[in-house]
């Protein structure tokens, strides 16, 4: 399923085991650089696992054990060797609450910079701070209190501030697992309208099981069910003509 | 208000559906001089111009029916797809009216004129300055000007009839006029129904525009308010 543009992630007989249970069967996907792919799919079908397949995230489960291809730019990203943390620089992760640190707002997007050991000059941070805020469109909100706490903002300025803190380590791709699912509608749209502007320059993978959302934000979409990938396609394909009976029934409500 | 992009994705729509409306109007105005012109070189151009239009008919339901389904629009932005979807239909109908004026157009510049055009082409007039006024209607969100389209649309009811009650008189003394004579009466159907299509078109812009439907004289009638 390739698209217009490369692949920047390419999965291929992909499966993960909890211990005994496979909890993803076979999954094969290629996910276009500057799209922003959706996963969908009820509760428990395997998405946020697969999502946190990308960045390695279930490494730190016990009892976890994959098979299969996963490689991110052609390289296999659970072979021997792998720098994880590296990997986790370049796939980023927003996560379903926003869980800003109990610092400034500053330190909160500098934090992985400076993680990053590369000592930069203060100027140069400054630099990468004011960045990342501006694409997280936030800039505007925080430029005149950086160094108060982030813990003082609103929900949906927090998560936003979480998405410049990913940005600040200058990712590839960014996985984002129900990043709105915490916030108002109003917070909600903003945030939306950033994935929108974030896909210029980042290949997006983003979970959700609200299904609007799935179909306002995203290029394509698959849609998992039990662990297995039952549909792969056009988000626009997907909400119009689905081409699994399955996938229709869901996305339809009558099940899920 | 702060921009969405839904709201350039329904910008391009619009743009599209102003795309295919100049093409419709275009259409329309080249059959009426090929009918008075008698001149049937100018119909190829019109069944090129038809194609053109029912590509976009297509192109455009397939866009609204997307967004519909992408962004599940509330309000005024449903009333707009919805809308927008109804003119696009009523426009691909008005550009296949104007194929039939071609081809009738081509059949009668093969014989003798039964007598000059007078009154099909001041129905053609009243008909096509209704398409445009719609469509300016339309474009420039103006609901008021789309009312007063509206009622011009008995006037070009009134010329069908009396156009018909004329060349019956011709049939009636001639029956070998019959064949153009019927030409003439199809002719001045289609510029009717023309005229219909851009009464609803005015209908489609005041429900975007008001949410108020007005066709079946809806406004007219006590009880509705």
């Amino acid at each position: 399923m390739a698209g217009s543009t490369a692949d920047r992630i390419d999965i291929t007989g992909f499966n993960l085991y909890y211990h005994a249970t496979r909890a993803l069967e076979d999954i094969t996907l290629a996910i276009p650089e500057r799209e922003v792919t959706a996963i969908i799919g009820p509760s428990g079908c395997g998405k946020s696992t697969l999502l946190r397949a990308i960045n390695r995230m279930n490494d730190l489960i016990d009892g976890v054990r994959t098979d299969g291809g996963l490689r991110l730019d052609g390289e296999d990203i659970y072979q021997r060797g792998i720098d994880v943390v590296e990997l986790r620089r370049k796939v980023g992760m927003v996560f379903q609450r926003p869980n800003p640190f109990p610092k400034s707002i500053y330190e909160n997007v500098a934090f992985g910079v400076r993680m990053g050991g590369n000592g930069l000059l203060k100027t140069r941070l400054d630099e990468v701070v004011e960045r990342s805020l501006k694409e997280a469109a936030i800039w505007d909100e925080v430029r005149d209190r950086l160094q108060r706490s982030a813990m003082e903002l609103s929900g949906g300025q927090q998560q936003r501030v979480c998405i410049a803190r990913a940005l600040a380590v200058e990712p590839e791709v960014i996985l984002m697992d129900e990043p709105a699912s915490a916030l108002d509608p109003l917070a909600t749209a903003k945030i939306e309208e950033l994935i929108f502007r974030l896909k210029e320059k980042y290949t997006i993978v983003i979970v959700t099981h609200n299904m609007q959302q799935a179909a306002r934000v995203s290029d394509r979409t698959a849609f998992l069910m039990l662990g297995r990938l039952i549909e792969y396609d056009k988000t626009s394909k997907i909400f119009t003509s689905p081409s699994n009976k399955l996938t229709e029934e869901y996305i339809t409500g009558r099940f899920g | 208000m702060e921009q969405r992009h839904f709201d350039l994705e329904l910008l391009q729509l619009k743009e599209k559906l102003l795309m295919m409306a100049a093409r419709t109007e275009a259409l329309i105005n080249q059959a009426i001089d090929s009918l008075k012109q008698r001149d049937p070189k100018l119909a190829e151009d019109i069944f090129r111009l038809d194609k053109e239009i029912d590509g976009m008919e297509v192109e455009i339901e397939e866009q609204a029916i997307a967004l519909i389904a992408l962004h599940q629009p509330t309000a005024g932005d449903l009333r707009f797809l919805v809308g927008a979807i109804k003119i696009n239909n009523d426009l691909e109908r008005i550009g296949d009216h104007g194929v039939n004026i071609a081809e009738s157009a081509i059949r009668l510049s093969s014989e003798p004129a039964i007598k000059p055009l007078i009154d099909i082409p001041r129905m053609a007039a009243l008909a096509t300055g209704m398409l445009t006024d719609s469509l300016d209607g339309f474009v420039n969100s103006h609901p008021d000007k789309a009312r007063v389209v509206c009622g011009r649309d008995d006037q070009v009811d009134e010329l069908k009839d009396q156009i018909f009650r004329e060349l019956l008189t011709y049939m009636m003394e001639k029956p070998d006029t019959i064949t153009r004579a019927m030409d003439l009466i199809l002719v001045s159907r289609n510029l009717e129904r023309i005229a219909d299509l851009s009464t609803n078109i005015c209908e489609e812009t005041i429900y975007i525009a008001e949410a108020k439907v007005i066709k079946h004289h809806a406004e007219e009638t006590p009880h509705h308010p």
